[in-house]
């Protein structure tokens, strides 16, 4: 009885291969978008695709370390180029808050809450299509609070007779 | 002589032949490491044979002038909310006045990159460091908000993001609830490039910021260090600031 279990298991499961794409369109499985671009002739993405479904985390978090500290900053596992391949660079391109952001499409499949896009771009910015922010002009005074005061005095005390001596 | 006393005698004139070996293996490439150093490929970490430095001369900053503060502003995308107490102030022009003669001087006050920075000594997670080529930074990864740092520097350079960000730039991460300040540009300068205030300035003909490399001594700033006398702010401090004046 359980020899046949096995192969009768396997059978169920190829059976059940077709309908997985049948059901993609349904909301069952996520519609990841698709990149732009391939890797190289070889290669898809950065990695296998197997590789980087399981384990994309593990290699931008390295990354974000070696970026950081070290100054190292190759493109092959950068964030900023997960999201210039895999997000659209239209104005209304989806958002990480929508699933249909190629980071949100999974994780909200797969229930998972990630912060990188309290910080990070989520989508590609392209160079020059930058806007100037709001309140970019305008002297900036130091803050009037009891510290900023006393290092006015210092400074001032720099330019006053004398000063400090250096 | 006994036979561990000679032991010691042949282990001694050994580490002694092995060191001067060592030695000369060390200075070869470490001269090549300081011209390779400018030219850093990407995937190479930072050295510490570079120091990264800003020479400011007050008596070419323009008065009035605020390029430096708004091209900082465009380039890290540092939008603010009309509320100077708490809005993020990467670099502020400041006006000094001489009482006795009624002289006024201005100049841009940004963080300091000091060598031995105070805002990394009181660092409770290891968040806020120095890198090896001098400048220093907030891993905003690991910083958890306490504001010790913004106690502990003596410039008040450093700035809290208090409310919600939305569209930041790829190049400057910025969100709630970490600390911030100057990065001297890291972005562009592991490019190969100069911070944007100093480009700023430049092209506004004033050229009052020089950026460079200290340990270079063919460096335009080296240079310049050399040439004319320069201060460090609050130098009885004793932190060796990367950020030097020229005219104060």
């Amino acid at each position: 009885m359980r020899k046949l279990c096995l192969p009768v298991l396997a059978i169920c499961l190829f059976a059940l291969l077709p309908l997985r794409t049948v059901l993609a369109g349904d909301g069952l499985f996520p519609e990841v978008p698709k990149a732009k671009a391939r890797y190289s002739e070889t290669q898809e993405c950065v990695e296998p695709l197997a590789d980087m479904r399981k384990n994309h985390m593990e290699y931008i978090l390295h990354q974000r370390d070696a970026t950081v500290h070290e100054g190292i900053r190759t493109k092959q596992h950068s964030l900023t180029e997960c999201i210039n391949c895999h997000v659209s660079d239209a104005p209304d391109a989806p958002r990480y808050s929508s699933e249909q952001h190629f980071c949100n499409s999974c994780h909200s499949f797969a229930a998972v809450r990630i912060d990188c896009f309290q910080c990070h771009a989520d989508r590609p910015v392209k160079s020059g299509s930058r806007t100037a922010p709001a309140s970019s002009s305008g002297t900036r005074e130091y803050r009037q609070d009891a510290a900023g005061a006393q290092f006015m005095e210092q400074l001032q005390a720099l330019v006053s007779g004398g000063g400090n001596d250096e | 002589m006994s036979n561990d006393a000679k032991f010691d005698q042949y282990r001694r004139r050994f580490l002694g032949s092995a060191a001067t070996a060592v030695t000369g293996l060390a200075v070869a490439p470490g001269v090549m490491l300081h011209q390779v150093a400018h030219a850093r490929s990407a995937d190479q970490p930072v050295s510490s044979d570079v120091r990264w430095g800003m020479l400011i001369d007050t008596n070419k900053c323009g008065k009035g002038c605020n390029a430096c503060v708004s091209a900082c502003n465009e380039e890290h995308g540092l939008s603010g909310h009309g509320r100077p107490e708490s809005d993020a102030q990467w670099i502020r022009k400041v006006e000094l006045r001489d009482r006795q003669t009624g002289n006024t001087q201005s100049l841009p006050l940004l963080c300091q990159h000091c060598e031995k920075p105070p805002c990394v000594d009181v660092c409770p997670t290891g968040a806020s460091f120095k890198r090896a080529d001098g400048i220093v930074l907030v891993d905003k990864h690991i910083c958890i908000g306490c504001r010790y740092c913004m106690m502990a520097c003596p410039y008040k350079a450093r700035s809290f993001i208090h409310e919600d960000l939305q569209d930041q730039l790829p190049h400057a991460p910025r969100g709630k609830g970490t600390v911030e300040s100057c990065t001297f540009c890291v972005h562009r300068v592991d490019n190969g490039g100069t911070p944007a205030c100093v480009e700023a300035c430049t092209a506004e003909n004033h050229n009052a910021m020089v950026f460079g490399d200290m340990n270079d001594p063919d460096s335009e700033i080296s240079q310049q260090l050399e040439k004319y006398s320069s201060r460090q702010i609050r130098a009885d401090l004793q932190l060796n600031t990367g950020v030097r004046y020229r005219g104060i």
